[in-house]
């Protein structure tokens, strides 16, 4: 296939950037879409360009980095999927692709594709854990969980960390990335100690970060690679709304 | 016992020589804790385990990684589960035969007391990560379930769907982050290691590249672990990921840490072919899918013959080789001989695809026999992703497999206490070559990796950091700035060849010698002409790879050349240590060593010794000690799955 590419180019954070044309020949269908921007940094490197720069690692969908906006959406048009998995044969010979960074106010550019999710790691760290240290703790069998709730636990744990969810929603909300994590937390007995605290921490610390308020609009759920449920925006509603009530903590 | 190599094993009966060493390991006063620094490199579930646990006890952590988050760690790919010795099911498992199975699994070639270790500590990992809020896999009744994983005859993997890596790293990085949280830990992500620097021959500190601006910083501390994984990307095609490297550990071995049985290799039977020459890392396959689908080529060479032509292919032209050739374990012989036998079908012309380089793995006959529901509920994910990735529909034609580089059993030397050769470095998780031998059995390397960082470097670093005074090292030292002037210049270096071929160039090459002659099966011949075209091609990279950009700004280029540039230095090592085992053990087929049948064959009497290599300076060969391998508890004997 022969393909016409728009990519985001930007040197670092300071720079303006804007949008080159590509034109790439000889593109196979079996390719993943990173391999196809690996053909093109090939081709730029032998022409002593600057290659394409673009976050991506495990390369099976599982350690959340790669984070492309194809053509408007995030990880690109096939649902379920991030860019790593999403295969030439999904694009039609004569395409013209876009491909841009995630966009969020609080997701600065670091260089063309990649950004700055530093912003995650601190709302991880204002509550995304169970305060228990290494060793000490009951046997594994001690405290039986049924089965459908750790099923569920288990759905909201899924989550790859990627941001999919702030690219796609219009306010650059976190929220369905905060409420994974709190909703697999206030499901298990494990998390019940600090499930006040927690819901609230990291709100207020995604608030801090410069993410947007969730108006219920849905498309981070419809973009997620993980399919991580609405659901658990709404448990996370009732969580902080219950903590509220009780407050000590902020 | 060689004299450098002082495994350092305690005495007494094999069940109690953890606990007595508990004991008799020396501790430091709480209050004094906090004056010591440690180094951890990688996040992955050895590093975060680690990193956490340290700052937890009181220690100064500061942990590092490559990615843009720890949560990133390639031990997160891990699908299938994580073995521990709990018994749960009540089916005859104990800590014994969890050892037991660990140590025949890898072919004697791993030392007793540490994998004794590795199972005592294997149920204490279980019940830290439920306690976490890991949320494995349950029954009805609420209680964790278990299932039978890699041939074990005993259900003893605990799992969190296809994606307990994932959901076990996410465990150790909420610790790790609470840590971060309590300022006990300071985190630096997208920051690469590029030295190790000794002060009065201990590990001081590391010098590291910042990935962002390019700054090269030194980090000085009383103990440095090394955490950062495999290999296995010396082959390009692997099932690792892009990133993951071996330059934090080759750079220690360099600064005089051994490396240990480097060519020790595992290759995964059940992956997705190479699609042509773009291909940029290989996915793998549970081996779940060997339980239901026949593996087979047909009878005569067929050019090209694709999934959709096989289906009409008659079962009088088919070959089920496994079947054939091993009646009594069939198409569930282990990982070594099934991806052994793979590479032979397409070694005689008998592969399959378009490029022949991939054996059928059929579900016909078990969606006849049990119903596509059946199948579905199995295999449904595998099946999508394999559609995903191939665009054919496993439910209607074959899926095509071939093996693929997957994990390395060797690494760094370690004695009992994870410390290498280089007195206050550690090596912990898939970094060091501890508890695999030559041959890991699935579900033990998240065992291994969260076991190093929870349970045993706590005790043993404590230990290390007991016996020395608190007195910091300043980053001003002499040490460390030779030592970030030496970075310094081999970047400038490779910015400055400017020559005509790109790094991934250079690494493809290099991945071929690899696997034609140092993968699956080797022979003397071939591992000799692989160990001078490494060299050359080492030459070659040094005066013609073409770095693109400057060093002041984020530069993938820049990174991809500094690893590859190690992964040379290595790949002729790994040579160097499969053409001294002349034997064929676990996953290595040494061609000289096989029985009469075509089989394996160890040598026990002539290789029952871990190979340790000594850096010896530029250009120089490597100095092989040799640790012996005493076994005490088990009886070594020959596998056979005929």
């Amino acid at each position: 296939m022969n393909l016409t590419l728009k990519i985001w180019r930007q040197k670092n954070q300071q720079d303006k950037g804007g949008f080159k044309d590509y034109k790439i020949s000889d593109i196979s269908p079996d390719m993943s879409f990173l391999e196809m921007i690996d053909v093109l940094n090939e081709d730029l490197v032998k022409k002593g360009e600057d290659p394409v720069h673009f976050d991506h690692d495990c390369r099976e969908g599982i350690c959340g980095m790669c984070s492309m906006v194809i053509n408007g959406r995030p990880h690109g048009p096939k649902q379920a999927i991030t860019t790593c998995q999403l295969h030439m044969r999904s694009f039609s010979d004569g395409d013209t692709i876009t491909i841009e960074p995630w966009r969020a106010k609080a997701f600065p550019v670091i260089k063309d594709l990649v950004v700055d999710r530093t912003p995650f790691e601190r709302i991880m760290q204002a509550g995304g854990y169970v305060s228990i240290n290494t060793g000490g703790v009951p046997d594994a069998n001690a405290i039986p969980i049924p089965k459908n709730m750790a099923e569920d636990a288990m759905d909201a744990a899924a989550c790859i960390g990627c941001g999919a969810c702030v690219a796609s929603c219009k306010n650059a909300s976190a929220m369905l990335f905060v409420s994974a994590k709190v909703s697999q937390l206030a499901l298990l007995p494990q998390g019940m100690i600090e499930r006040k605290s927690r819901v609230e921490k990291m709100l207020m610390q995604m608030d801090a970060e410069g993410f947007g308020a969730c108006t219920n609009t849905g498309a981070c759920s419809a973009e997620c690679p993980k399919e991580i449920s609405l659901t658990h925006i709404a448990r996370l509603n009732r969580e902080y709304y219950s903590a509220k009530v009780y407050s000590e903590n902020v | 016992m060689s004299k450098i190599l002082d495994s350092k094993v305690p005495e007494g009966a094999l069940a109690e020589k953890w606990s007595k060493h508990k004991f008799n390991v020396k501790l430091v006063n709480p209050a004094n804790k906090r004056k010591y620094d440690i180094i951890v490199v990688g996040t992955g579930l050895a590093g975060a385990s680690a990193a956490a646990s340290l700052g937890e006890l009181g220690y100064n952590v500061k942990a590092f990684c490559f990615q843009d988050s720890a949560r990133r760690a390639h031990s997160i790919a891990a699908q299938g589960g994580i073995n521990a010795a709990k018994n749960y099911p009540n089916d005859g498992d104990s800590v014994f035969r969890l050892f037991y199975d660990t140590i025949k699994g890898g072919d004697y070639r791993s030392r007793e007391a540490n994998v004794y270790r590795l199972a005592e500590v294997s149920n204490n990992i279980i019940d830290q990560c439920v306690a976490q809020g890991v949320p494995f896999a349950r029954d009805y009744g609420g209680l964790l379930d278990n299932r039978s994983f890699g041939g074990a005859q005993v259900s003893r993997t605990f799992y969190a769907r296809g994606q307990t890596g994932q959901q076990l790293l996410l465990g150790a990085y909420s610790a790790l982050t609470r840590q971060v949280a309590n300022g006990k830990v300071k985190l630096y992500d997208r920051t690469e290691m590029l030295d190790l620097v000794l002060v009065d021959g201990k590990a001081r500190g590391i010098v590291t590249r910042n990935l962002i601006t390019g700054k090269i910083e030194s980090h000085s501390a009383h103990a440095v672990v090394l955490a950062t994984g495999g290999y296995g990307n010396v082959f390009f095609l692997s099932t690792n990921a892009m990133g993951s490297n071996a330059t934090a550990a080759w750079r220690a071995h360099k600064k005089g840490a051994f490396f240990a049985n480097p060519s020790f290799t595992q290759i995964h039977p059940t992956c997705i072919p190479v699609s042509g020459d773009h291909q940029s890392k290989l996915t793998l396959m549970s081996e779940s899918l060997r339980n239901d689908g026949r593996v087979w080529v047909p009878k005569k060479a067929i050019k090209g013959l694709s999934a959709k032509d096989a289906v009409s292919l008659p079962e009088e032209d088919r070959d089920y080789f496994l079947e054939r050739k091993y009646p009594s374990f069939g198409n569930l012989v282990p990982r070594d001989v099934a991806s052994r036998n793979a590479k032979m079908m397409c070694d005689e012309g008998r592969g399959v695809g378009s490029t022949g380089l991939a054996v059928f793995l059929d579900f016909a006959d078990a969606i006849k026999r049990s119903g596509k529901d059946v199948i579905t509920a199995k295999y449904g994910n595998l099946f999508d992703m394999y559609q995903q990735i191939t665009g054919d529909n496993p439910y209607e034609v074959p899926m095509m497999i071939y093996p693929a580089v997957h994990y390395t059993m060797g690494g760094l030397w370690v004695d009992y206490n994870l410390m290498t050769t280089v007195p206050g470095l550690y090596a912990a998780g898939e970094c060091n070559f501890s508890d695999h031998g030559a041959n890991r059995l699935g579900a033990s390397a998240l065992m291994q990796g969260l076991a190093d960082g929870y349970f045993v470097l706590p005790y043993t670093i404590g230990d290390y950091l007991a016996n020395m005074p608190n007195e910091k090292v300043s980053t001003d030292h002499e040490a460390f700035q030779t030592a970030e002037k030496e970075v310094k210049e081999r970047i400038n270096k490779l910015l400055s060849v400017n020559g005509n071929k790109t790094v991934d160039e250079f690494h493809k090459e290099l991945g071929k010698i690899m696997w034609d002659y140092c993968g699956m099966s080797r022979n003397e011949e071939g591992l000799k002409k692989a160990k001078k075209m490494i060299s050359e091609i080492r030459k070659e990279f040094w005066e013609n790879v073409n770095v693109i950009g400057d060093n002041h700004e984020m530069n993938q280029s820049l990174e991809k050349a500094n690893r590859v540039a190690d992964f040379l230095e290595l790949g002729e090592v790994m040579v160097d240590d499969a053409l001294q085992r002349s034997e064929s053990c676990g996953g290595h087929f040494r061609e000289e060593s096989q029985t009469p049948e075509g089989e394996a064959l160890r040598i026990d009497d002539m290789f029952s010794f871990v190979a340790a290599f000594e850096y010896a300076g530029d250009n120089q060969p490597e100095k092989l000690h040799k640790e012996d391998l005493v076994f005490d508890n088990v009886k070594l004997t020959q596998r056979s799955y005929k």
